[in-house]
């Protein structure tokens, strides 16, 4: 497979995981806002917190009110981690490629861009209940992965696909874990209140994961949550199932042993993987939950840009430059 | 829904003849449109644009944030060419690729229509598309425009003519192919009814002219194009997809002793035959045209040395040329003994010097062309024009008659088209696809461009210009 043919189906992996993320996002707290307690503010800032984006967007807006927010996440053409960038990258990459896709995939995707660009014509980020939105765009990006999984050959483009969307999924799951750290609770003495029942629920809603939590943990208490989003085996958003995932897409790119590592992208993401695999929720605890969220965000970078020089890198013949996308 | 029938002698419509009669090979579609309800019609006609656009079939200027993404408007009427009609285009084509490539192997070698004076020769050798680097080589199995899109029309008596050859990369082909999926959805039972003859061969027609280039039992096949911001990316991709090869830009090609490698992620690997979508003078700025970013520097060196193919080959884009154009009759006399069987438009070059005075006299009546524009750009529509435009251009031509060829107007034929609330006639031209490998072969079909607003002549899509579906039928 062409070098850049793989950098493109990799960030198209990465690109529609990130949008749907940032629907699952807003979600969260569109989901709090239901059962939120008269009197108390809706909170939007620690959503951009989050994202890593704060500075850039205290530049531009001047109140963390929700049409602001839930605008710059969404519609913000200048953001460019926003749905509509997201998606305007991703079929961006998916037109670079369509030879290499099956022709469904590509128009559920054109189709999805689409959507995305009517709903900022019709400004719905101003209705009342935006969620409706939202959901389209879950179901269309889920739509998408559905089509793949029963259409793409299990080859070299399948595996970098599925490398971009499970690095970009830990490290959104690991975001949304943080949303948690940074929404405030009145006091001190909420902590364990129906309050924070709330907060904890609206992740786990969030992430579509709130039944099987349920399941397998029982009642929401935050240690279980962590666990269930961070460390757990099964859960397809959990950041150690993403990683597992997105090793086993290395190995298979790469033709070496699941064991053991054959280039430096696998050796890091082994590295990561085994450090959350022989972690408890008390050794999460103890380092900061913010803390350790923030470090798995940074070394998924390290490891994005180890795939890059192994896999992707080409030189112009003439300039010298290289592509990158992030 | 009824037809407006067309009231212009001096134009051929496809559908009905003079006296308002349909033509039998319109017949079963007349039937077929005049059971369906206008709105219904039009209803169709919608459905075909919302199709284009969730496949992504635009051209044009593509710039993302600004939304301009166009697509070529897809009429649902289609043009319907009879077996008969058919059948001397297609030999008529045959013919003249074969003289036009023994023309261009001939000047890049032994010249002999230029020592024999049948064409002049600072005609050839001045052309900036002769290419030096050129002179003396046999492209693999001796063929050098392997994909050829010529473009024609139907004067009044309803003959075909040639307009132009198109011998460098012609575009549009994908469209056709497209448009025939849509279309097939549209009137799916008029197909086996009429027995139109299938077009979707073609990618697969095309691996195989282009595999049949390389001496090697399993070559490896490549598009190469200028990249995503080209305005026929669709078709490049479309293309490359369906015949399940690479799609390459010049930063995935690298050439190394004198062989053509592609990176991929597991190191390089040999590119055998490059189908490319890339001007000529762009392809090698060690070759050629130094300040060129789009090509890889030494694919001349790979071609040259028997390591690599190109279709269409470097330097046929000479023989492309409106003014060499004149001449491909006396091609066809010369090299192959026969008369014509395809006209050409009458040409008037202006290198020429009676011809030039006449032009200059004929403004008003006459379509001008400079010799090396496309697009429908550069053009002046005598019977159209205004004054001034036609004194601007008196003064082009005087300080550079090489540049200019002026044509008498035709008048296109027309074939009703779907406008509003009525179906009226349209003017179109046709573009046939042609593949030159083991044989000479017509695609059974061809991309019709209409000009969608009313008596215009302008087929252009940078110029308001839409297709057709064309439908050959086996008998």
């Amino acid at each position: 497979m062409l070098s850049r043919v793989a950098d493109s189906i990799y960030w198209l992996g990465r690109y529609v995981e990130r949008a749907e993320n940032y629907a699952r996002f807003i979600d969260v707290n569109l989901n709090l806002l239901l059962d939120l307690p008269p009197g108390l503010n809706e909170q939007w800032e620690p959503l951009v917190t989050v994202t890593g984006d704060k500075d850039w967007y205290t530049s531009k807006y001047n109140n963390f009110s929700r049409d602001n927010v839930v605008f710059f996440m969404t519609f913000d053409e200048e953001n460019p981690n926003s749905i509509i960038s997201s998606i305007s990258r991703a079929r961006e990459n998916a037109r670079i490629i369509r030879e290499n896709l099956a022709r469904e995939s590509w128009e559920k995707l054109n189709e999805l861009y689409y959507i995305v660009k009517n709903a900022k014509k019709k400004k719905v980020w101003l209705k009342n209940d935006p969620r409706v939105f939202f959901e389209q765009i879950k179901y269309g990006i889920q739509l998408i992965y559905g089509i793949a999984d029963n259409s793409v050959s299990r080859t070299e483009g399948w595996y970098f696909s599925q490398i971009g969307q499970f690095l970009e999924r830990a490290d959104k799951t690991s975001r949304i874990l943080d949303v948690k750290y940074h929404i405030l609770l009145p006091s001190l003495e909420e902590v364990g209140s129906t309050l924070d029942f709330l907060h904890w629920a609206a992740l786990l809603k969030s992430v579509g994961g709130f039944n099987t939590y349920r399941r397998f943990y029982g009642g929401i208490e935050p240690a279980g949550v962590l666990e269930f989003l961070a460390l757990d085996q099964y859960f397809p958003r959990s950041i150690l199932f993403c990683l597992r995932q997105a090793e086993k897409g290395l190995h298979c790119v790469s033709g070496s042993q699941e064991s053991g590592y054959s280039n430096v992208a696998e050796k890091k993401l082994g590295a990561l993987r085994s450090e959350l695999e022989f972690a408890d929720v008390n050794d999460v605890m103890d380092f900061g939950l913010h803390e350790f969220m923030d470090s798995i965000q940074i070394k998924i970078n390290n490891i994005s840009d180890e795939i890059h020089n192994r896999f992707f890198k080409i030189t112009d013949n003439f300039t010298g430059i290289q592509s990158l996308q992030e | 829904m009824d037809f407006n029938l067309p009231n212009d002698p001096g134009i051929y419509d496809e559908m009905f003849d003079q006296a308002g009669k349909c033509r039998p090979h319109y017949q079963k579609f007349k039937d077929k449109i005049n059971e369906i309800s206008r709105k219904r019609l039009k209803q169709l006609q919608h459905s075909t644009g919302k199709s284009q656009l969730a496949m992504g079939m635009t051209f044009n200027v593509y710039h993302d944030k600004q939304g301009l993404e166009k697509i070529l408007h897809l009429d649902v009427v289609p043009r319907i060419i009879n077996a008969t009609d058919w059948k001397k285009l297609e030999i008529g084509l045959q013919q003249r690729i074969e003289a036009i490539n023994l023309f261009i192997q001939d000047i890049y070698n032994d010249r002999k229509i230029l020592k024999d004076k049948v064409v002049p020769s600072d005609l050839i050798l001045s052309s900036k598309d002769y290419l030096e680097p050129c002179v003396g080589f046999t492209p693999p199995k001796g063929i050098w425009c392997h994909i050829t899109g010529t473009d024609l029309v139907r004067d009044k008596d309803g003959e075909f003519y040639v307009l132009e050859d198109n011998l460098r990369c012609p575009s549009g082909v994908s469209y056709l192919l497209e448009n025939r999926e849509i279309i097939k959805r549209v009137f799916p039972d008029l197909f086996y009814q009429l027995g139109v003859r299938p077009v979707s061969d073609y990618p697969g027609k095309l691996l195989s002219m282009l595999k049949y280039l390389s001496g090697k039992a399993k070559p490896v096949v490549a598009v190469l194009t200028p990249g995503v911001f080209n305005s026929a990316y669709f078709e490049h991709s479309y293309l490359a997809q369906q015949m399940g090869v690479e799609l390459v830009t010049g930063p995935d090609l690298i050439v190394e002793n004198n062989r053509l490698y592609m990176h991929t992620t597991q190191g390089l690997r040999q590119v055998d035959v490059l189908y490319r979508r890339i001007d000529d003078l762009f392809l090698d700025p060690l070759n050629f045209n130094p300040d060129s970013l789009l090509g890889t520097p030494g694919f001349f060196d790979a071609y040259k040395a028997g390591h690599l193919a190109f279709a269409n080959a470097p330097g046929t884009g000479v023989a492309d040329d409106k003014a060499v154009y004149a001449y491909v009759p006396d091609m066809i006399r010369y090299y192959l003994n026969q008369e014509p069987l395809l006209s050409n438009v009458p040409t008037y070059l202006c290198s020429r010097q009676k011809d030039l005075e006449y032009v200059l006299e004929h403004l008003s009546e006459l379509v001008v062309k400079e010799t090396n524009a496309a697009g429908g750009y550069g053009m002046l529509i005598g019977p159209r024009s205004t004054k001034e435009l036609q004194n601007e251009f008196y003064n082009k031509i005087k300080k550079n008659p090489r540049n200019y060829i002026a044509q008498p107007t035709l008048s296109l034929s027309t074939v009703p088209t779907l406008d509003g609330n009525c179906i009226e006639g349209r003017h179109v031209d046709l573009r046939p696809y042609v593949l030159y490998g083991e044989k000479i072969e017509v695609l059974p079909g061809a991309l019709t461009r209409v000009a969608l607003v009313k008596d215009s002549l302008v087929v252009n899509s940078s110029q308001g210009g839409g297709s057709k579906d064309t439908w050959v039928l086996y008998s």
